[in-house]
């Protein structure tokens, strides 16, 4: 799949022109070597820049605000990701991550705000130059169903103007193990197949920015693996995925950073830097039975801001993992204690999200 | 504004091919123009020698010019309302098309069918003419100037016919409305046709030449009228 994944992706050095507002840019070799290099990257800011102007920065968003009338889709959202990077979008339904994708995608006008997207500047007049840097999969596949899927790419691929068609649309088929279902049509087809089809369509041109909007709903597991490997093989080749999801463990797993929106963004960083930011670090203690006097076992320990007990199990709160686990674990010894399980306790980002949005719903109820 | 004629033919080419696989449209695409085959076919097959005189005075093939004004519309009132219902309309716009494009490519699949059948059920008409009518009748019904007008006035009154359906397909979110509207909005040419076939309105070459003026002229501006009502904010969110 890497193979075909790299067939599909960009030469370096191919030339971009004819851009309002933006120079010229071209993808040169530092971006070859950030492509090359392949491993996932904290911030935009680490990430090779490609040549010309567009510098490290794919998507860069700053105060971008959509109104509908009086409501607001989403509000003073800022945001910026590298080349290279697979970002995730998260949040609760009408949180506006769809509407946000389609602003950047220019096909709704924000209402105040501004973006550069793939080096340009979000505007009326730059939106066929912005389309044809990016690639958008909705949610919904949005396939004729009367046609072939070879009938469907080669509508799209004359869309995109992508040259040697044929080639690229049995590649992409090829990408998401589609190659032998060309002929058929796509009514015919499954809902995982069409979202497959629909992911086909979206490798098509090239994209310097993919934007995949919940790309693996409706998939069953062996097909959702299959995309999970697809995104990693273009995160590998330096392609800057945008993906909205609402599979939490999906965005964990292929995410270098997530935001989490809910009408404003409500925090944005690695998984790993969410957790530490929103949970207090936390040892998780398990004994055979119940300690007599877990007080004087925990209290004063080097590193152990407090505890707390839930039958045999304590979650003790600490400053720092190297001085207070290996404590905890003599003062257990010291009092006889029968342990099963000492260790740090981990916060999925499902945790975070959920701490965020019930932070937001306990903030409108007040 | 430079328009790529490659995203317009892909435009085109779809449709062409959605029409190919669609039976019901193809039947319906069908049987229309048998209503404006009726009268004159009534007109001309059934009478004597004795009234070619009287046919000679009429313009009784005009009343064709129905198939390419009804024909059509029905075509371009599902071309965008169609698109909206079925999901389609999102992914199209994400690509790099430009509005223009897109509506080009629309009206030349609507214009393609619209031609063909406008012309293939004239010249069976005219070939049956010449072949089962009385040759007096034949001859009273059949003017060069009169053939001349069908031939230029089909694709003009098409034309026209599929920027007015394209526009209210855009407008419209549902493309049952947009088909009863554009049907609807096909009327008035028809009605033109049928004065002048039953010679309610005479015309003159004089007259011929400002009509297709007029239609060449709102023909050619017709996708720069049509574009405003293309929004694509509004028909990706069905607001504004």
């Amino acid at each position: 799949m890497i193979h075909l994944i790299s067939s599909l992706v960009r030469k370096p050095g191919r030339r971009i022109t004819g851009v309002a507002g933006a120079p010229a840019a071209a993808v040169g070799p530092d971006e070859a070597a950030s492509r090359a290099r392949g491993p996932r990257t904290a911030s935009p800011g680490k990430v090779a820049a490609p040549g010309g102007t567009s510098g490290t920065v794919a998507l860069s968003v700053h105060h971008l605000t959509k109104r509908f009338g009086a409501r607001a889709a989403f509000e003073d959202v800022s945001f910026e990701v590298g080349y290279g990077e697979v970002f995730g979008f998260l949040g609760p339904n009408g949180a506006g991550k769809t509407t946000t994708v389609r602003t950047l995608g220019t096909l709704l006008a924000p209402s105040s705000g501004s973006a550069t997207i793939a080096g340009i500047p979000l505007a009326p007049e730059n939106g066929v130059e912005i389309r044809r840097r990016i690639s958008i999969m909705p949610e919904a596949p949005g396939l004729y169903q009367r046609l072939t899927v070879a009938e469907n790419l080669e509508c799209f691929a004359s869309l995109y103007e992508v040259p040697v068609p044929r080639e690229r649309i049995e590649l992409a088929l090829r990408a998401v193990n589609l190659a032998d279902r060309a002929g058929d049509p796509c009514g015919s087809l499954s809902k995982g197949l069409r979202q497959r089809v629909a992911l086909a369509r979206a490798l098509l041109p090239d994209p310097q920015v993919l934007f995949l909007d919940e790309p693996t709903s409706g998939l069953d597991p062996v097909a959702a693996r299959d995309v999970h490997e697809l995104i990693d093989g273009l995160r590998q080749r330096g392609v800057t995925i945008f993906l909205t999801t609402h599979r939490l463990e999906e965005a964990e797993r292929l995410c270098d950073r997530v935001a989490i929106l809910n009408t404003t963004l409500r925090i944005i960083g690695r998984p790993g830097e969410l957790r530490e930011r929103l949970f207090a670090k936390t040892l998780t203690v398990k004994t055979l039975v119940p300690l007599p006097d877990p007080g004087r076992v925990f209290s004063g320990l080097p590193g152990v801001d407090g505890w707390r007990q839930d039958g045999a199990s304590y979650v003790i709160a600490i400053s720092d993992l190297a001085t207070a686990t290996p404590a905890v674990t003599r003062a257990l010894v010291h009092a006889g204690a029968d342990v099963l399980f000492i260790g740090e306790s981990r916060h999925s980002l499902e945790d975070v999200y959920l701490q965020l949005i019930d932070q937001d719903a306990e903030a409108g109820e007040q | 504004m430079k328009l790529s004629a490659t995203r317009a033919r892909a435009i085109a080419r779809k449709e062409l091919r959605e029409y190919r696989h669609n039976r019901q449209l193809v039947v319906t695409m069908s049987v229309f123009p048998l209503v404006f085959i009726i009268t004159p076919a009534v007109q001309i097959f059934t009478q004597p020698a004795s009234a070619a005189g009287p046919l000679a005075h009429t313009q009784v093939l005009v009343y064709m010019l129905g198939i390419p004004a009804l024909v059509p519309a029905t075509f371009a009132s599902i071309s965008v309302a169609g698109e909206r219902q079925q999901g389609t309309l999102e992914p199209v716009l994400t690509t790099p098309i430009r509005r223009e494009e897109f509506l080009l490519g629309k009206a030349l699949a609507a214009l393609v069918p619209a031609i063909s059948v406008s012309y293939g059920v004239f010249g069976v008409f005219v070939a049956a003419i010449e072949l089962f009518a009385q040759p007096a009748v034949a001859s009273a019904v059949l003017h060069g100037p009169e053939l001349l007008a069908q031939v230029l006035f089909t694709p003009l009154v098409a034309a026209l016919s599929i920027w007015i359906g394209i526009a209210i397909s855009a407008r419209s979110s549902d493309p049952r409305v947009a088909a009863q509207l554009s049907v609807l909005a096909s009327l008035p040419s028809i009605v033109v046709t049928t004065l002048i076939a039953t010679g309610k309105i005479h015309v003159t070459p004089g007259l011929a030449l400002s009509l297709g003026a007029a239609l060449l002229l709102l023909d050619a501006l017709g996708w720069r009228i049509v574009s405003p009502a293309f929004d694509r904010e509004r028909l990706i969110t069905g607001t504004r």
